[in-house]
């Protein structure tokens, strides 16, 4: 690691958990250097996470961080949000946190538009506790509790997140490094809910059982399954299937939550004072 | 319990979980529904594989959270199936609100509970904050030493819970890691004798029977609330009753008898000590190392804390000089744990009552040793000489 990047983690509890192979430390680097990039100060920057491999990320990181229950990071970080909007408000989350367990809060955040950024590490299974299926374990894949293969239907949380309300959403990979730092920082500058999708490799539960054994294997079925969004805009949903599309799919300017309630509560305060 | 082995029981090598994962084969219920959680994920996940396998014929759900694994296991048990379930911690703790409504709507259902330490800070080891906060939600709780009693629990809960003078919901507990990881040799019986004994689920009242319509749950104001409220207390008393008698069958077929709780080596004790689950273990190696030695110790291991079998209590500890509860869990009352208030309190009115001490100890899986329970013991005696408690309530092995 770099010393310029060093100056964000928490060196002294280094090395990390993430087993041999797992993309996690790549995400948290782009992180780290999507901050870096904005001049950020680390006092004004806020982590909150759930329960996962992903999760465990605030902890290596010298900011603000809280480390909190399944699924419920987004609630935690909104509480966070609402009473001090000046912060910079991050929350890392994993697809099992944030599709499953969690589903709920994404909606909801997303719909409030409130200006947090939500970085979610989707390595396509829950990893901490031993490689059982998630909502975004591709159909088919096999799991240890799908021996024979996942029955379940998959679902795309961009599109989700997007429908929901959010203001940025894109979907980068592990593989992709710089444009993956280049959307964390501007869902990072966005002003409103921004939520970026990151494909991480997981060897050990995910790949191990789905014939891609290692990080590098894992890599690479990235750069081969990698569509960037303006291409598969002209492809056919057949041609798609078993793609990930990467990109930026939403980035657009509405009105962010904290700003509305605050702009509420002085019209009201003016209201009052005229009485 | 002896270790007589049955002609038709078979010696097997288990951990807590893999042993309560193929209780549950064998059991073979009609639904289970779980989410994964250290460190319980592995009797689902080992369940899943019967279920792909096509060993058992359980309709398996991989719900999207604790509080749906509850939700769809009360929906089945209401429907008229065996139900279960199994969890740890934060898992029971985000059931909470669907874990009363199972006891309260009277479903049998039968949940593993791998004991582990509530969040925050988040911590994945054992102790006994989660079932214990959970001891007022209307379900049974058994207690498991090692994963031998973990199968054998899990097994007799299925009666239990389903006996028509019950109809509660039982927790079958087990330590987190200490019990769920450890390998252990222990007697499993054959698929048929689990199948005779767990028998046929006879609901009285199923939302399938649609000769006889029924509704669970509904509104249930002033008019009626406080009488199945009455009646939900009234299960469990009975339970108090049916719990011996499953176990006295189960005995029959097992050559394992249980109590409510085990009684070792307390009979001339002057200091006893009271625990649940693995520290059991440990305990009875310290008292048969100090009663080599000429002091005179003994350990109750108490196997069913909901119901809290109080008379039977008394009559084993009455004329104890000092008794020791151990307690994996701190209730924050700022006057002991949870099972020392229950305890002291059940023998509030016993002439002879022993003196009672709290030891609050391996919290977030912190290792308590023989040597830490030999300190309580060696205090005990002392308490027990000396007529007077010094300090009633003790924090075991933690800095201070």
């Amino acid at each position: 690691m770099n010393d310029k990047l060093k100056a964000y983690f928490r060196t002294d509890h280094l090395p990390h958990i993430w087993c041999p192979g797992c993309g996690n430390g790549i995400v948290t680097a782009a992180i780290v250097r999507a901050i870096d990039d904005l001049g950020w100060s680390k006092d004004d920057t806020v982590f909150v996470s759930g329960i996962g491999c992903s999760s465990r990320a605030p902890g290596y990181l010298d900011f603000n961080t809280l480390h909190t229950t399944h699924g419920r990071a987004l609630v935690f970080a909104t509480g966070v949000k609402v009473a001090r909007p000046d912060l910079n408000v991050i929350v890392i989350t994993g697809d099992g946190d944030a599709s499953a367990i969690g589903g709920n809060h994404l909606i909801h955040a997303a719909r409030r538009n409130i200006d947090i950024t939500t970085i979610c590490f989707n390595n396509n299974i829950y990893g901490m506790t031993g490689g059982q299926y998630s909502p975004l374990s591709p159909t088919d894949s096999f799991a240890s509790t799908a021996p024979y293969g996942n029955a379940d239907r998959t679902f795309d949380l961009c599109r989700l997140v997007e429908a929901a309300g959010a203001s940025y959403v894109a979907r980068g990979t592990t593989y992709h490094v710089t444009p993956l730092t280049n959307m964390i920082r501007r869902g990072l500058e966005k002003k409103g809910f921004s939520f970026v999708e990151a494909m991480t490799a997981c060897p050990v539960y995910f790949g191990r059982r789905n014939k891609l054994p290692t990080g590098v294997d894992l890599l690479n079925w990235q750069r081969d399954n990698a569509v960037p969004v303006s291409r598969a805009a002209k492809m056919e949903p057949e041609e798609l299937a078993g793609k990930i599309v990467i990109g930026t799919f939403l980035d657009v300017e509405m009105p962010e939550y904290t700003e509305t309630y605050e702009r509420l509560l002085k019209e009201h305060a003016a209201d009052r004072s005229g009485e | 319990m002896s270790l007589a082995a049955k002609s038709n029981e078979i010696r097997m090598a288990l951990t807590g979980n893999e042993s309560v994962a193929y209780a549950m084969k064998q059991i073979n219920p009609d639904v289970v529904a779980a989410y994964p959680i250290t460190p319980q994920t592995e009797i689902v996940q080992i369940f899943s594989s019967y279920v792909a396998d096509g060993d058992v014929d359980t309709v398996f759900e991989r719900v999207e959270s604790e509080h749906s694994a509850m939700s769809a296991v009360v929906g089945a048990a209401a429907a008229g199936a065996r139900s279960m379930t199994a969890t740890s911690a934060n898992g029971l703790a985000l059931m909470w609100e669907v874990v009363y409504i199972a006891a309260s709507n009277r479903l049998p259902i039968v949940m593993p509970v791998v004991n582990r330490a509530l969040s925050g800070p988040i911590n994945i080891h054992c102790d006994h904050s989660d079932t214990m906060g959970a001891r007022d939600s209307g379900w049974i709780q058994l207690y498991s030493e090692n994963a031998q009693e973990a199968y054998d629990n899990t097994l007799q809960a299925v009666r239990i819970a389903e006996h028509p003078d019950v109809e509660l919901p039982v927790m079958v507990c087990q330590d987190g890691f200490i019990i769920s990881h450890a390998l252990d040799n222990l007697y499993t019986l054959d698929d048929a004798a689990v199948q005779a004994f767990v028998g046929q689920n006879n609901p009285r009242y199923s939302l399938l029977d649609v000769d006889h319509p029924t509704t669970f749950g509904p509104l249930d104001l002033q008019d009626w609330y406080f009488e199945h409220k009455r009646q939900q207390a009234e299960g469990m008393k009975n339970a108090l009753d049916v719990i011996p008698e499953i176990a006295k069958e189960y005995e029959g077929i097992s050559g394992r008898d249980y109590g409510f709780f085990e009684e070792y080596r307390t009979d001339d004790a002057e200091a006893v000590m009271m625990v649940l689950g693995s520290t059991a273990g440990t305990a009875k190696d310290v008292v048969d190392a100090m009663r080599s030695e000429g002091k005179r110790v003994g350990l109750v291991k108490l196997r069913v804390f909901r119901p809290l079998p109080v008379a039977h209590l008394v009559r084993a500890l009455r004329g104890k000089p000092a008794l020791a509860i151990m307690d994996r869990a701190e209730s924050f009352a700022a006057s002991g744990g949870p099972l020392y208030k229950e305890i002291r309190s059940a023998l509030y009115d016993c002439e002879q009552a022993p003196m009672v001490s709290n030891y609050i100890y391996g919290l977030g899986g912190r290792d308590i040793r023989p040597e830490d329970l030999r300190q309580v013991f060696e205090d005990n005696l002392r308490a027990a000489a000396a007529g007077h408690i010094e300090k009633p309530v003790t924090y075991l092995g933690v800095r201070e």
